[in-house]
């Protein structure tokens, strides 16, 4: 088996990986980072994130009101010392990458321009036009290009990591082109993989959203923090599941029910203002606002479609003009993937699987507890998004965290640390063994990747979708379990070792079970609503038992230990979350 | 659609066969259906060892590129209705390598994008404490069409010189460098143009236009190349008539 060796390995190029990669070569020049992705890094999820990122540039703004903003969006959980930093560096990693020649959208006069989004009490969201993603991980690639000391591993699958007496020391990864599997020794590994959406049905993640840095860490003993809290998003596409971006709603777009009624004013979330009015309305969090959804259905005021109900999202009055100048991209996505122009016809929407709340579990410098692991972005969790992350929150998090990481990485190892011992090369042989055994070798087996992953796919959308009961959730657990069964019999079409993308995605699957099992058991072990998460048979927040984060351990039997660990406070002490008109 | 609709599609398994061969699968497709859904209800129900790529089904990753009836598209955003009545024919883009099925080999592409130095260069960087370069919207608007491209390959495919002059940086290299070239906040042209400007650069291009008819985000990789050989040619006449003043 042949071994590469770095200093440091971030595994993912997407915008966090690219973020940490180069702040270990800021820190440091003389160190070698290689950057492991499954897919070439400007096709990594940052990519499709379209409305933007949130940093404090308005003089009337302040710190203290994004933190704010962010604990009370995330309905306390939120840990506040990693909030202020989060809040304080924000606006520094939005002009870095201003220098580094993003093409943020501008005022007339040159400065950068700013939007209002959910939840935010004023406008701090910097935007590139609604490509924000887009242009942010392009931005991002293209400047880390010219850092002579970060080394590209483009279509590698990284398939488990190495752990030798309490440290990461590195990871085997496999060599999609030639199917070949490499001992990759590091002093330190950043996992940067994002997120999971793909452990549900219908979701806006792309199909790479897999969790395999949750799961990569969570088998290497490291614990998974508030996996219960999932984000619906309350705008995606019948059918596909593309986002309608949130700044649809910031510029003033409305959501409307069957009798063309403005329905969340039904729900705690203010009056309707023809204006967007900040914090209320249609600039509700996500968490409220699909929640409303579920009941508004339940009242039976949504529209049944061949692709489940719908309500619609209305954005005819702002115009021509302002929708190809804000919202080119919203106008793009609905003229090809539905038919119809948002300009003349009201866009029907559903709430759609978006983001992971929870991951990896580090602290405010990206550090897990195992000694030589980071990680940042959607694959980890600080906590600075507690039950439920407010729109424009998680890119400027793969920056700010990305980069904190990267420099934290970049302290902890000495150059040249990244050099095999006995013990880590007989780890990825040991690998190298049971892929060849487990996957290519393996005669007689029956069951199809595609079917186990529909089954566990239909099994947690039942049993944790938006509203969750003991009951679902028991039932989704020990369907998961028989899975995790028969993913033992599992059997590949494909045996060649060229770009073998069946293999991969037999791998992909056993890391969305594993996540999946967190997720749920999590769930199930929180017995109150808060955020996100919302128990129909525990409905109350409950902070004197469960202001505290939970950790998933992975355990040999498929049933994850399940501890908690404090929430940090510093200046908010919990309170009431209010929208509307009352929060003015 | 009541019929299922025939795919011819390329298959290459370089462990086994030498050239590529054709297989057909007859598939139940829906009408709101992309060609990408097509090729996934293959691998999912049919054949699980058929390759390719894809990742976000929303037109913007750049991965899903393939030659869908000798036309260079992106299966995700390509209804299948489009193409009736079939038989569809689906192939790996044309120019590159083909690696599997209809998997084509971009490494190439890739060493090209770093060669052009794609990032801004400043002779001196201003602190962040200074805050952001000014940039009006209509010096954004200079360069804004070459920052959406997509990386998906399709102008390559399309381009007939790239197939025949594989050392031809190709019309995504160029629009990018066209990129930074016209950014207020750069200073790198100069350097910029030393590579377009050699042998395998803007001039291998005899201005067919096929890269900007088949991009699907507009970003007309050939009014940039047109562009750059003015800029190069005035460059050109400068250095050779005035070769005292500073570069």
């Amino acid at each position: 088996m042949d071994t590469i060796s770095h200093d440091i390995l971030v595994v993912g190029g997407g915008g966090a990986g690219l973020r940490a990669a180069i702040a270990v070569s800021e820190t440091n020049p003389g160190l070698s980072v290689g950057i492991v992705s499954k897919v070439y890094p400007m096709r990594s999820h940052t990519v499709v994130a379209e409305g933007g990122a949130a940093a404090v540039v308005k003089p009337e703004d302040s710190l203290e009101a994004h933190a704010y903003d962010t604990i009370s969006g995330g309905d306390w959980l939120c840990d506040q010392d990693a909030v202020e930093a989060f809040v304080t560096e924000a606006p520094e990693e939005m002009i870095r990458l201003e220098h580094w020649g993003c093409p943020w959208s501008r005022q007339p006069d040159g400065h950068i321009a700013v939007r209002p989004f959910g939840g935010m009490k004023l406008e701090r969201t910097w935007y590139a036009a609604d490509k924000t993603g887009f242009h942010l991980l392009h931005t991002l690639y293209q400047t880390s290009l010219k850092y002579e000391g970060v080394r590209n591993y483009d279509e590698w699958f990284v398939t488990r990591l190495l752990v030798d007496e309490g440290r990461c020391r590195g990871l085997v990864a496999i060599e999609l082109a030639s199917g070949k599997p490499y001992a990759m020794v590091a002093g330190a590994v950043i996992m940067c993989t994002g997120g999971a959406g793909k452990v549900y049905p219908f979701t806006t993640n792309a199909n790479i959203k897999t969790g395999d840095g949750m799961a990569l860490a969570y088998r290497a003993g490291v614990p998974l923090k508030d996996m219960e809290f999932v984000q619906f998003h309350p705008t995606g596409l019948p059918f596909t599941g593309i986002l309608i971006t949130e700044a649809a709603r910031a510029e003033g777009g409305w959501l409307l029910n069957k009798e063309g009624y403005r329905y969340l004013q039904d729900y705690d979330l203010g009056v309707p203002n023809p204006a967007p009015v900040k914090r209320s309305m249609e600039l509700g969090p996500r968490d409220r606002l699909s929640q409303a959804f579920v009941k508004e259905m339940e009242r039976g005021r949504t529209i049944e479609t061949p692709h489940g109900h719908v309500v619609h999202l209305d954005i005819r009055h702002l115009g021509a003009k302002v929708i190809d100048t804000k919202l080119p991209f919203v106008r793009e996505l609905c003229l090809k993937y539905e038919n119809l122009d948002p300009v003349k016809e009201l866009i029907p929407v559903r709430p759609v699987v978006h983001y992971m709340m929870g991951g990896v579990h580090t602290d405010m410098h990206g550090s897990t507890p195992l000694p030589g692991l980071y990680a940042a972005g959607e694959v980890a969790c600080v906590n600075i998004n507690g039950a439920n992350r407010l729109g424009s929150n998680s890119l400027t998090e793969l920056l700010v965290f990305g980069a904190r990481a990267g420099r934290a990485a970049a302290e902890f190892v000495a150059p040249g640390a990244g050099s095999a011992n006995g013990a880590v090369l007989a780890q990825a042989l040991d690998e190298e063994r049971r892929l060849k055994a487990a996957l290519l070798d393996r005669e007689g087996s029956r069951e199809r990747v595609s079917g186990l992953r529909n089954e566990m796919q239909a099994a947690i959308d039942e049993g944790a979708g938006i509203y969750r009961t003991a009951e679902g959730l028991e039932s989704a657990i020990s369907t998961i379990q028989e899975l995790q069964e028969r993913y033992g019999d599992v059997a590949l079409d494909d045996r060649s070792r060229t770009f073998n993308t069946e293999l991969m995605a037999s791998l992909e699957l056993a890391n969305l079970l594993d996540v999946a099992e967190a997720v749920l058991h999590s769930a199930l072990s929180r017995t109150e609503s808060r955020g996100a998460h919302q128990r129909t048979d525990h409905p109350e927040r409950e902070d004197e038992r469960l202001l505290s984060h939970s950790l998933a351990f992975w355990t040999e039997d498929d049933v994850p230990r399940i501890e908690y660990h404090p929430v940090t406070i510093t200046r908010w002490p919990p309170g009431k979350r209010v929208y509307g008109e009352q929060a003015s | 659609m009541t019929e299922p609709v025939t795919f011819q599609i390329q298959r290459y398994r370089p462990e086994v066969e030498d050239e590529p061969t054709w297989e057909s699968f007859g598939v139940p497709c829906r009408s709101e259906w992309m060609i990408l859904d097509a090729l996934n209800h293959i691998k999912d129900h049919v054949d699980g060892s058929l390759s390719y790529r894809w990742a976000c089904r929303m037109g913007v990753c750049g991965s899903c590129g393939m030659l869908v009836n000798g036309e260079p598209v992106l299966t995700c955003a390509t209804y299948v209705t489009s193409v009736l009545p079939g038989p569809v024919r689906v192939e790996p883009l044309r120019g590159f390598p083909v690696m599997r099925d209809l998997v084509s080999d971009i490494s190439d592409f890739v060493r090209k994008l770093e060669s052009v130095k794609p990032w801004i260069v400043r002779k001196s960087e201003k602190s962040l404490e200074e805050g952001e370069y000014l940039q009006t919207p209509r010096e954004m608007g200079e360069y804004e069409q070459y920052s959406m491209c997509i990386n998906c390959m399709l102008c390559y495919s399309a381009c007939p010189i790239y197939e025949l002059e594989p050392d031809f940086l190709g019309p995504a290299v160029i629009a990018l460098a066209q990129r930074y070239n016209l950014d207020s906040r750069d200073e790198g042209s100069e350097e910029r143009m030393d590579i377009l400007s050699r042998q395998d650069g803007i001039w291998c291009c005899t201005f067919v236009g096929e890269c900007s008819a088949v991009c699907p985000k507009n970003v007309d990789p050939a009014g940039a190349i047109q562009r750059l050989k003015v800029t190069s040619t005035v460059h050109a006449f400068k250095s050779l008539l005035m070769p005292w003043a500073g570069r």
